[in-house]
């Protein structure tokens, strides 16, 4: 039932999608993949603290993964919400297009 | 009663307040109330501690009241305390009172005009100001009150700021006496840094300890101090503020010359007189100054057509005066100089401002005369004023102080017969403009209507103030007349008693009638000159003089202006135009410049593209885990 | 259990590289989906059942339902996929890549540098979880609470369709029909090829009002 593998590689799992989700969101011009692209990073650093809470068989590495869990939901609701607004305004879902304030 | 020390400056800081705060909400006809009140107030409860102070005085003869700690830096803990001895209580009780008497007299004479609340206000800091500094227990709430009155008098000279040489003459004021000022606070830290301290009893303590007599931190301590006295109380070579500074309206003219500002000096001066006198040279210096300043003051007064002009130059003499005093040792005398001096130039001041208002703002003596039966108020006041300011003996207040004075300049501790014979010689040129003055404005021929007449407030702060210009004298009466030192004695309680070196009562009655005769002979030859006119002897001095290389020195105030001019202004400005591509600030500049295309270059990168900034942190993460990792 | 970690890990990462590749955005979702389920039986395996729970319901199953919902609501069809083509040239993969593997490689060999230790060694049960959440962790509750307050109402604010006309009032007829019938040009795509630009506008604002709803 228990998997006891080296803690580092559960982090080198989490450093590998983290990097993957990186590339992701420099990549991708879409905002669709942009947001997926964060959630896969927000997904890695969970990961990381599962991985980090089962090697001292804590729980509190699960509790921060709840955190960033709640965190991912508040940021894609609203992520998609302004995804929308891009596409309603700008007739594109082209992140690079909403550059006109230069912020 | 004593508890009520407090109040003597937080009255005037609370009429400026209300005043400053309300602004122009506040209905003319409700300023004075303030103003005048509040100093008024202040009066009150000065008398009232004066007379408990005199009635039980507190152990040590002195009381101090610590309000609160303004500071507390290490061992440095200055605190807001008030400390008062004979030497402030005669300060306290003349600022105030005459101070008041301004007060009611500014609320008639600057009615009506613009600015009514605004002058009440800065005069109401003035005095508070004025206040703290002669009430402070520490040498740097003192100096909070140096540079208030400084502020004020900056702010009165230029209240009426559209004139632009009102600007000129409140900035020319400003600067000068921030040179003192400059010096002053240089010797606060020399002080410090080696007593300690800035409490002055303290300080005073521990320099007769640890300083030797003549030793150079003493000397460089009492110099500079000095210098900061010389500043403030214009002083060869730091007076030419003050005849400039008479483009401010009267009141403050006789507020700064008689309560506040140029006495403050004379009063620093004489609080520390324990590092002067650990400073034999320096204390020499003051003498000589105050010698020579009275001596070329006395000269340029009596060249002057403008009737404040003669007032501002002798004001520069009279403190030459009280210089000359505190310098050969007669501390006490120079107090009461102080206070005579007060009276009686305040009077003068504000029978002018009598005689210039009703003439409408006409300050030329030789455009006046005759005006004795016109304004017969300003008349008997202002010769009152005159009298006690030429040293009338027996019956003027200043002629017991300034013969005090004399006398001591002869037998004091350091005195010597050659500064008694400037004194002499100030004394005979004092009679001289003083009546110059009388004769040109209120005698000869009418030469223009006078338009008003002063009113009831106007009248009272004159009769009041010539009475004390008579009266004040008696307060100290020397051996040969009565002998009953009742101010000398007191003062004593806190100052060093003056020491006589060859106490001998036949030196005295000589030396006293001659210093009573001399002014004398000065009125005469006013006389002579200025209201007789007699061709004879106004071939003389007057005539050939008059547009003469030497007139034109004694008028120009000896060149003063002049030099410092070539010596200071115009090579500063010469090099301000030069640096005027600033040369200096190219380095600066240079950094500005490269601020702008770091600038140029990092904006390049604010694209406005998510993606851009992404990578930007990611590249920046990359680095900082690399530094972490690898380094 | 070992090699449930280690082939679903495998899983993850090549899903995961599949998002990212993908052209068309419902495919993308596809590999996220799976890519999240791999990392749920990771977490299985590493002894942490709760979160495995929750990252299959809430990660796979709400987030994921949101952003297909969003590109239903968008309906962007074989257009997208054509403009991610033209996006997605091999130059543009370069520098991120390389980014990427220094990090990835930094990663390891920081990783690699610790002594390892095992992970997963004992199972945490939900309820010890749960004990430690509203124990010492609740205030970071109540914060989590107010965050997704606060992304409520933000997402609600920033929802709302009707402000795409209003910005442009100065040329509000022109460019109110300019967007319209942009509008219909996408909408008409989906519905038939030969919608009517009179037909479109009657149509365009009951979908409007169908999508509030």
């Amino acid at each position: 039932m228990i998997a006891a593998v080296p803690m580092a590689h559960g982090l080198i799992l989490a450093g590998c999608l983290f990097a993957i989700g990186l590339i992701g969101v420099l990549v991708r011009r879409d905002i669709i993949f942009v947001l997926a692209s964060i959630e896969i990073m927000l997904n890695a650093s969970g990961l990381a603290f599962v991985v980090a809470g089962s090697r001292w068989g804590q729980p509190d590495g699960q509790i921060m993964f709840i955190f960033i869990l709640t965190m991912a939901a508040t940021e894609v609701s609203v992520g998609l919400a302004l995804a929308l607004q891009l596409h309603g305004r700008l007739r594109t879902l082209d992140i690079d297009a909403a550059s006109k304030m230069r912020g | 009663m004593l508890q009520l020390l407090w109040l003597v400056p937080a009255l005037p800081f609370a009429g400026f307040v209300l005043l400053a705060l309300s602004g122009r909400r506040l209905p003319d006809r409700w300023v004075p109330f303030i103003g005048v009140g509040s100093v008024g107030l202040s009066l009150l409860a000065a008398v009232l501690v004066a007379t408990s102070f005199l009635a039980a005085p507190p152990p040590g003869y002195a009381y101090s009241q610590t309000l609160w700690t303004w500071m507390s830096v290490g061992s440095f803990t200055p605190g807001i305390t008030l400390y008062l001895d004979a030497l402030s209580l005669v300060m306290v009780v003349v600022v105030t009172f005459v101070g008041f008497f301004i007060h009611l007299y500014s609320a008639e004479f600057m009615a009506g005009g613009e600015g009514y609340g605004r002058f009440f206000a800065y005069m109401n800091l003035f005095v508070g100001s004025m206040l703290t500094l002669v009430l402070a227990s520490n040498l740097l709430l003192l100096y909070l009150g140096w540079e208030g009155v400084g502020l004020c008098s900056y702010l009165l000279i230029g209240f009426w700021y559209q004139d632009s040489y009102n600007g000129y003459a409140a900035r020319k004021a400003f600067v000068v006496t921030r040179v003192g000022d400059a010096a002053l606070a240089i010797g606060l830290f020399l002080i410090f840094n080696s007593l300690g301290t800035l409490e002055i009893q303290d300080l005073m303590r521990r320099a007769a300890q640890q300083w030797a007599p003549g030793s150079a931190l003493a000397l460089s301590a009492a110099a500079l101090l000095l210098v900061g006295a010389l500043g403030k109380s214009a002083q060869l070579p730091l007076q030419t503020w003050l005849p400039d500074a008479m483009a401010g309206p009267t009141p403050v003219s006789a507020l700064i010359h008689a309560a506040t500002m140029v006495t403050a000096g004379v009063y620093l001066i004489a609080r520390t007189n324990v590092l002067f006198a650990l400073a034999p040279a320096v204390q020499l210096a003051v003498a000589v100054i105050g010698a020579v300043t009275l001596l070329l003051a006395g000269f340029s007064a009596l060249t002057q057509w403008d009737i404040k002009r003669v007032l501002a130059y002798s004001t520069i003499s009279q403190i030459g005066y009280m210089f000359l005093a505190l310098g050969v040792g007669a501390w006490t005398a120079a107090i009461f100089h102080f206070m005579t001096h007060a009276f009686f130039k305040s009077l003068l001041f504000l029978a002018a401002g009598v005689v210039i208002m009703s003439l409408d703002e006409e300050h030329d003596m030789f455009k006046m005369g005759g005006l004795r039966r016109s304004l017969p108020l300003a008349f008997w006041t202002f010769l009152v004023g005159a009298a006690s300011l030429s040293a009338l003996p027996l019956v003027t207040a200043g002629g017991y102080s300034k013969e005090s004075i004399l006398y001591q300049a002869w037998a004091g501790q350091a005195g010597s017969p050659w500064l008694w014979a400037v004194g002499i010689a100030g004394a005979f040129l004092t009679g001289m403009y003083s009546f110059r003055m009388v004769f040109l404005t209120f005698f000869g021929e009418m030469k223009q209507q006078p338009s008003k007449k002063p009113s009831i407030d106007i009248g009272i702060p004159l009769v009041v103030l010539a009475a004390l210009s008579i009266a004040g004298g008696y307060i100290d009466l020397p051996r040969t007349l009565g002998n009953l030192p009742i101010l000398s004695s007191f003062l004593q309680n806190t100052l060093p008693p003056t020491v006589i070196a060859q106490p001998a009562i036949d030196t005295e009655l000589v030396l006293g009638v001659i210093a009573g005769v001399v002014p004398l002979i000065g009125i005469y030859f006013a006389y002579l000159l200025f209201f007789q006119r007699r061709p004879a002897y106004a071939d003389g001095p007057t005539r050939v003089a008059r547009g003469g290389p030497l007139y034109r020195l004694w008028f120009a105030g000896w060149g003063f202006d002049w030099l410092y001019d070539r010596l200071i202004v115009r090579p500063f400005v010469w090099a301000a135009r030069a640096d005027k591509d600033d040369v200096i600030d190219s380095v600066y500049d240079g950094i500005t410049r490269l601020n702008v295309v770091f600038n140029n270059l990092l904006s390049g990168t604010e694209s406005g593209r998510v993606r851009w900034y992404a990578a930007g942190i990611a590249l920046g993460a990359v680095v900082v885990i690399a530094i972490g990792v690898f380094a | 259990m070992e090699a449930v970690f280690y082939i679903s890990g495998a899983i993850a990462v090549l899903s995961t590289i599949g998002v990212i590749t993908r052209l068309n955005a419902v495919h993308a979702l596809l590999y996220l989906v799976v890519s999240l389920i791999a990392v749920a039986l990771v977490f299985y395996s590493l002894g942490a059942p709760f979160v495995a729970a929750l990252e299959v319901i809430i990660y796979a199953g709400a987030i994921i339902v949101l952003f297909v919902f969003v590109i239903m609501l968008l309906n962007l069809g074989p257009q997208g996929s054509r403009e991610e083509r033209q996006w997605l040239s091999l130059k543009t993969w370069v520098g991120p890549a390389v980014l990427g593997v220094i990090l990835i490689a930094e990663l390891v060999y920081t990783f690699g540098l610790q002594p390892s230790h095992p992970a997963g060694v004992s199972v945490v049960e939900p309820q010890q979880v749960s004990i430690a959440l509203f124990g010492p962790y609740v205030l970071g509750v109540e914060m989590a609470s107010l965050l997704l307050l606060a992304g409520l109402v933000g997402a609600y604010h920033l929802g709302q369709r009707d402000d795409f006309r209003r910005p442009a009032q100065p040329e509000a007829e022109e460019s109110k029909t300019g967007t319209r019938s942009d509008y219909l040009a996408h909408e008409g795509r989906a519905l038939s090829s030969s919608t009517e630009k009179g037909a479109g506008s009657e149509i365009g604002p009951a979908r409007l009002k169908g999508d509030e709803q």
